[in-house]
């Protein structure tokens, strides 16, 4: 380790000049025979001399070693290396760079490291890289340190730490040398300190560099030994089933093996003789007690292993410990390590709930987006329009198509906004006009024929664009996510879903409480008749509202498309979420979606956690609790009272 | 003064002697007599029509009759199916089992036997042990009973929860939606019991009689579909025709009404959701053998609308309505996604029907709603007004 | 005499609109009693309660001889409990027949199972006749109730309601767009009525109630302005102030 740490060193010092005389090929040509077939053993003592030299030419030369380029003309049995150009082979002299032209490989020797010679270069050589000038290859060498963490490399490493010049990298040395020295420290003060060093740390690798020194494994003994760094002694019952343990105690060869039930059966059929096992009849060995008196036969007869009674396991068990061992021998640092570990995962389970919540906010903005426009046609309005879905849909092939004419994804998306809106607009008010309005107050029928649009629209859209999922690519400053620590983060697309959702609610209010519009929405809802005897026209509003709530879920369509796949089926894997959404909240009240969106997102999000592996499950579980929760408030959270809500 | 109640309903007769002539009809153009004029594939298509026949007049006895729009009914005839299906499946892969084992130098034990079956029927979604919801799978008539048990409690337990709720209207027809997404979602898991997505197949093939050809299988599902699709609908004749049927009427028409007159409107839609599920639970059961295998797509709710679909171009509030509906539309339906319509060219593009069929039924059902909210029976009332 | 009816102390709040107001009114077994007041006096609202569609938020509501509690009751009990309500729009079943109108009305067990295996019998269908009598639907029996004019669907509901036979009949606007001839007939169908049972009107056409010849309740604002004979309300000053003067003006 000292030898490879003075080799860093002096590679990256200025060097001095009294050693200039010798070159690298002096070097080489005393140890002729280990550099052209090195040995795990025999590589140390050139990679010492090398050192020794502090010569400059050596990490090229080590490059070239590793990679199988240096070769030994055999005339004069000096090293070069050879790089092969055009049929025709390149010698470079390791010491002036000048090269010569040879035909063909005749007289040249290949020098033919192993795998091993060749890894134990290569850790050479990421010590030499630590220390290079090309910021790429140090933090190539870190990255490679992190990957396969060794002891050998933390006096590099620490040396290092000094005269790195950039403070991020800098950082990233000092976080991996201290996780390191959790593992490989020379003192246990030094580990001590290091492991303290971690609590601090949320990442997945100081983790798991704390679960390295955790690391236990089972053990089985007549007495808990008094020298050995136990973890835990295992209950038989609760930490440990009686036929696990058993299964210990036959690997640790303290008891003999059990006979299992295949094996019973091969033994039996091995003994058949004349229709007739140890005195059973074939036929009978229907049952696995027949089988087992026929086999205790055979092994009374002494032809077939006896088998274990469940009384002698019992009393193997009972007369072994069985015990978790720390792999670390030193108790102090494995108690330190604990405690680490415990402030770490205190910390790590904090911001875990914080992600959830945050991963929840976007869902739930995805579902307000996706219901907003419902909350307008189907809360405000009562039409119940199940076409809304491939609205969102048709929003968000708009989006594909106008990426198709506009390349640039920031342009696009500016175009793609107001285009999702108009079109979903035109789609909406052409839908009110030819068949919504001939159907007001026959809600179940208004269900069913704008079903049929929508099935209708689903099959044009995958007759038009296929089956196959469409991209639709958000622009560079969307990609990324907002990193906080190493276990929260959002990505930027959903905060600006987020941001999205938020400019919606707005807009919808504004429109519904500040404007002429939004009156005379809420007149026509109220009571159509008066309305119209008061000037206002309750055909134009019903279809200005309805394209309003159409051309918003185009808009949402274009947000979903960036976010999740474009496909024909996206409005459907939408709509019945989205209905639940305006339920849930509470039909006629925006504040009302707003909630309903809230609750059906942080619920989603909360059984996924409980269930992880699990979204159909989740989904599954989130209807079901919907059902329910209607039972306690079917009029949904934010619930109009009085007269009016009778009706 | 008392007359009985077909007597009173001729029109019930009537269906029923249409439906027995054509039963005899296609018995005897069959392969099974040699006369091989309609294909066995044809008679499993026809007695799976007559299945869904059944369980669109249960649709348009909770539909057009009470006023539920359930998109929930289509998830009762699944599972209807599902828990024949079972039993099917079951028996089939024991069977298959045993016939292994039978080359053995020694007998299994039962152990042995249910793991190898276990293994033969979920080795598909990783796992050999049955789960619980297996536990009866080994008795056709525990089977059968859970054909009519589980979609009745389920509708029983859901409805009750749901009408007490006063959830009506739109809102009924959102949450039985949901519900059947719920199934649905909790099928497609691999972890449900039920093989996930794959489903279960081999429906077609009845254990015990494995020498029977699928011709003569096919005949004696068409025929018990017939008479399962009358019985079905002399039953609910009765229901529609009585007082029962002047109550549930009036729940359709105004709710608040028949409340104020004392009848407690709840217990009578659940009774009108229940029977409906059990019924069409019982169509699933007689759909989903002739049609061999049954997932969890065809739960969907996708399905449940298009059976409220079918009712509503048959024509709702008349059971032979719900019956020329779901013939036809299923029948087209097939004829035009089964490549049997023409393509048509137009020059510039050729409308291939397996692509636009969707297109021109969405629309068609749109045109439907709108212009005949009657439907297909609704023209037989203009041909009986121009005779009068 | 001991009361069919009690309310007492009852209050409805909308959304901080006092709808009720402290209301207390009640009904003996057998009497004729007309309500009168101005839009938004909770005439509607009282019925409400009273049937079960509407909670209050305080007060009693006590029925019968036995002082059974209505609050807490569903709408179904309520009316097999024998309260009848006539509501101000018509509502019949216009899809069905006259003669399935009233055999649904007719009072016979109101359970799905009872109504299932229900038969038609010949004291029901002389039932039915003879309520059709009383209302003047003796040749419509057959015709489906949509078909009927507005007022003859007033008193094939009013006939429902009496198919019911409820020991309190509660009649929102019986005579609203009907001719005087009409009207005349639906005062005595009213009138004979009311002689075995309490018969409550909801009316504004004080001719009307004039000609029903009954103790009359004036609400206003939720709560009872003033009660007893027609000439007596009419003359009492508040009544004049706040209904009558702008049902005149």
């Amino acid at each position: 380790m000292l030898r490879l740490l003075s080799l860093a060193l002096s590679l990256c010092l200025i060097l001095p000049a009294s050693l200039q005389a010798q070159t690298l090929q002096d070097i080489l040509q005393t140890h002729q025979d280990e550099v052209l077939s090195p040995g795990r053993q025999s590589v140390g003592v050139v990679l010492d001399d090398l050192v020794a030299s502090g010569l400059p030419q050596a990490l090229p030369f080590l490059e070239a070693w590793r990679d199988r380029e240096i070769v030994r003309r055999d005339s004069d049995g000096l090293f070069f290396r050879a790089v092969e150009v055009d049929d025709a082979i390149t010698l470079e002299d390791l010491d002036t760079g000048t090269t010569t032209t040879v035909a063909n490989d005749d007289g040249l020797t290949e020098a033919r490291p192993n795998g091993g010679v060749r890894r134990a270069i290569g850790d050479a050589l990421v010590q030499f890289q630590l220390s290079d000038p090309d910021i790429t290859k140090r933090q190539a060498a870190v990255d490679a340190i992190a990957r396969s963490m060794d002891a050998s490399q933390l006096g590099p490493l620490q040396a290092s730490i000094a005269d790195e010049p950039d403070p991020a990298l800098r950082e990233t040395k000092a976080r991996l040398a201290g996780m390191l020295a959790v593992l490989f420290g020379e003192t246990q003060d030094a580990r001590i300190t290091a492991i303290a060093g971690m609590a601090d740390d949320l990442s997945v690798d100081v983790r798991a560099v704390l679960n390295t020194v955790l690391s236990t494994r089972p053990q089985v003994a007549q007495s808990v030994p008094d020298d050995a760094n136990i973890a835990q002694v295992l209950t038989i019952g609760a930490d440990l089933n009686a036929q696990d343990a058993y299964d210990r105690l036959v690997v640790a060869e303290l008891a003999p093996a059990l006979v299992t039930k295949a094996q019973i059966r091969d033994a039996l059929v091995a003994n058949i003789a004349g229709g007739m096992v140890g005195g059973v009849a074939v036929r009978s060995l229907n049952t696995d007690a027949a089988r087992a008196a026929a086999y205790d036969a055979l092994a009374a007869a002494g032809l077939v292993a006896p088998r274990v009674t469940p009384e002698a396991q019992e009393a193997a068990i009972a007369a072994h410990v069985f015990y978790l061992q720390y792999d670390e021998p030193d108790p102090v640092i494995t108690d330190a390590a604990q405690r680490a570990l415990a402030a770490v995962e205190t910390r790590v389970a904090v911001s875990q709930g914080i992600d959830l919540g945050l991963d929840a906010l976007s869902l739930a903005s995805i579902y307000f987006l996706a219901a907003i426009g419902l909350a307008i046609t189907f809360g405000v309005m009562g039409v119940i329009n199940m076409a809304h879905g491939e609205f969102i849909m048709m929003g968000a092939y708009t989006g594909f198509v106008v990426q198709q004419f506009v390349p640039d994804y920031t342009l696009s998306i500016i175009i793609a906004l107001p285009l999702a809106f108009a079109i979903t607009f035109g789609a909406g008010v052409a839908m009110e006009r030819l068949v919504i309005r001939h159907l007001y107050h026959r809600p179940l029928e208004t269900l069913l024929a704008t079903f049929g649009i929508s099935i209708a629209l689903q099959q044009l859209a995958k007759n038009i664009f296929g089956t196959q999922a469409r991209p639709l690519t958000s622009p560079e400053w969307l990609s990324g996510a907002l990193v906080f620590n190493d276990v929260i983060a959002i990505s930027y697309i959903r905060i600006a879903i987020f941001v999205l959702a938020l400019l919606f609610l707005g807009l919808i209010l504004f429109v519904l409480k500040r404007t002429r519009l939004g009156l005379e929405v809420r007149a026509v809802t109220q009571n159509p008749g008066m309305a119209a005897s008061m000037g206002i026209n309750p055909d134009k509003i019903n279809m200005l509202t309805f394209g309003l709530g159409s051309g918003i879920a185009g808009i949402a369509g274009v947000a979903i498309g960036l976010y999740a796949k474009v496909t024909s089926e996206m409005g459907a894997d939408y709509i019945v979420q989205s209905f639940m959404t305006v339920v849930v909240g509470g039909v006629g009240n925006v504040w009302g979606t707003l909630a309903g969106a809230s609750l059906i997102g942080f619920l989603q999000k909360g059984i996924e956690w409980l269930n992880p592996s699990n979204t159909l499950a989740a989904q599954t579980y989130m209807i079901l609790f919907i059902i329910l929760f209607i039972q306690f408030r079917p009029k949904g959270i934010v619930a109009l009272k009085g007269r009016a809500a009778a009706d | 003064m008392r007359k009985s109640f077909l007597a009173e309903n001729p029109s019930v007769l009537w269906f029923i002697a249409i439906l027995a002539v054509f039963t005899i009809v296609v018995t005897l153009l069959s392969e099974v007599t040699g006369v091989d004029l309609i294909s066995t594939s044809f008679v499993k298509t026809l007695g799976k029509t007559l299945c869904l026949c059944l369980v669109a007049i249960a649709m348009d006895v909770v539909w057009g009759y009470c006023g539920i729009l359930s998109l929930g009914h289509f998830a009762f005839f699944g599972i209807g199916g599902y828990a024949v299906g079972m039993w099917l499946m079951y028996a089939r892969t024991e069977g298959i089992v045993i016939e292994s084992f039978a080359g053995q130098p020694i007998p299994p034990t039962p152990q042995e036997v249910s793991d190898a079956i276990g293994n033969q029927i979920f080795g598909v979604v990783g796992s050999s042990e049955f789960p619980w919801i297996w536990g009866f799978a080994d008795s056709l008539l525990l089977q059968l009973l859970m054909v009519v048990l589980v979609p009745g409690l389920l509708a029983l337990v859901f409805g009750w929860l749901a009408f007490r709720s006063r959830v009506t209207g739109v809102y009924l027809s959102i949450l039985t939606q949901a519900m059947t997404l719920a199934l649905a979602l909790y099928l497609f898991q691999n972890d449900s019991g039920l093989r996930g997505n794959n489903g279960l197949s081999g429906l077609q093939n009845i254990p015990g009689f494995e020498d029977a050809s699928q011709a003569s299988i096919s005949v004696v599902f068409f025929i018990a579909s017939a008479v399962a699709l009358a019985a079905g609908y002399v039953f609910f004749a009765w229901i529609v025709s009585g007082k029962m049927g002047s109550v549930i009427k009036g729940i359709r028409d105004n709710e608040a009404r028949v409340r104020f007159l004392g009848y407690h409107v709840e217990s009578y839609k659940l009774f009108v959701f229940t029977t409906t599920a059990v019924v069409a639970g019982i169509a699933g059961a007689l759909y989903y053998p002739q049609a061999g295998i049954i997932n969890p797509g065809e739960i969907a709710p996708i399905a449940s609308i298009y059976l409220a679909v079918w009712v509503a171009i048959g024509g709702r509030g008349r059971l032979y309505g719900a019956v020329i509906g779901a013939a036809f539309v299923s029948l087209l339906s097939s004829w035009f996604t089964g490549g049997g319509a023409p393509n048509i060219n137009l020059g510039f593009y050729v409308i291939q029907w397996t692509d636009w069929w969707l297109v021109l039924l969405g629309f068609s059902f749109v045109a439907v709603t709108l212009f005949f909210p009657k439907g297909i029976g609704g023209l037989f009332d203009l041909l009986v007004r121009k005779q009068s | 005499m001991s009361m069919l009816l009690e309310v007492s102390g009852v209050t409805v709040t909308f959304d901080g609109f006092r709808a009720i107001n402290n209301l207390s009114i009640n009904f003996a077994p057998t009497e004729l009693r007309a309500i009168i007041g101005p839009n938004g006096a909770g005439k509607t609202t009282f019925m409400d309660i009273v049937t079960g569609k509407t909670k209050p938020d305080t007060g009693h509501v006590i029925w019968g001889e036995r002082n059974i509690s209505l609050l807490g009751m569903s709408e179904s009990q309520i009316a097999r409990e024998g309260i009848g309500r006539k509501f101000q729009k018509p509502t019949v079943f216009e899809a069905q027949t006259v003669r399935q109108n009233l055999a649904m009305a007719l009072k016979n067990p109101r359970g799905p199972f009872a109504v299932l295996m229900h038969k038609k019998t010949g004291s029901n269908a002389e039932r039915i006749e003879d309520i059709a009598g009383q209302v003047g639907l003796s040749d419509s029996l057959t015709r489906v109730a949509g078909e009927l004019s507005h007022g003859q669907k007033q008193w094939l509901e009013i006939g429902m309601l009496l198919a019911q036979e409820p020991r309190l009949m509660l009649v929102d606007e019986p005579a609203a767009g009907m001719t005087p001839e009409e009207r005349e007939k639906t005062t005595d169908i009213l009138k004979e009525a009311a002689k075995t049972r309490a018969v409550v009107v909801v009316e504004h056409d004080m001719e009307f109630v004039r000609r029903l010849d009954c103790k009359v309740t004036v609400l206003h604002e939720g709560a009872v302005l003033a009660e007893g004979s027609l000439d007596h309300v009419t003359s009492n000053q508040t009544v004049i102030d706040v209904y009558l003067g702008r049902a005149h003006a």
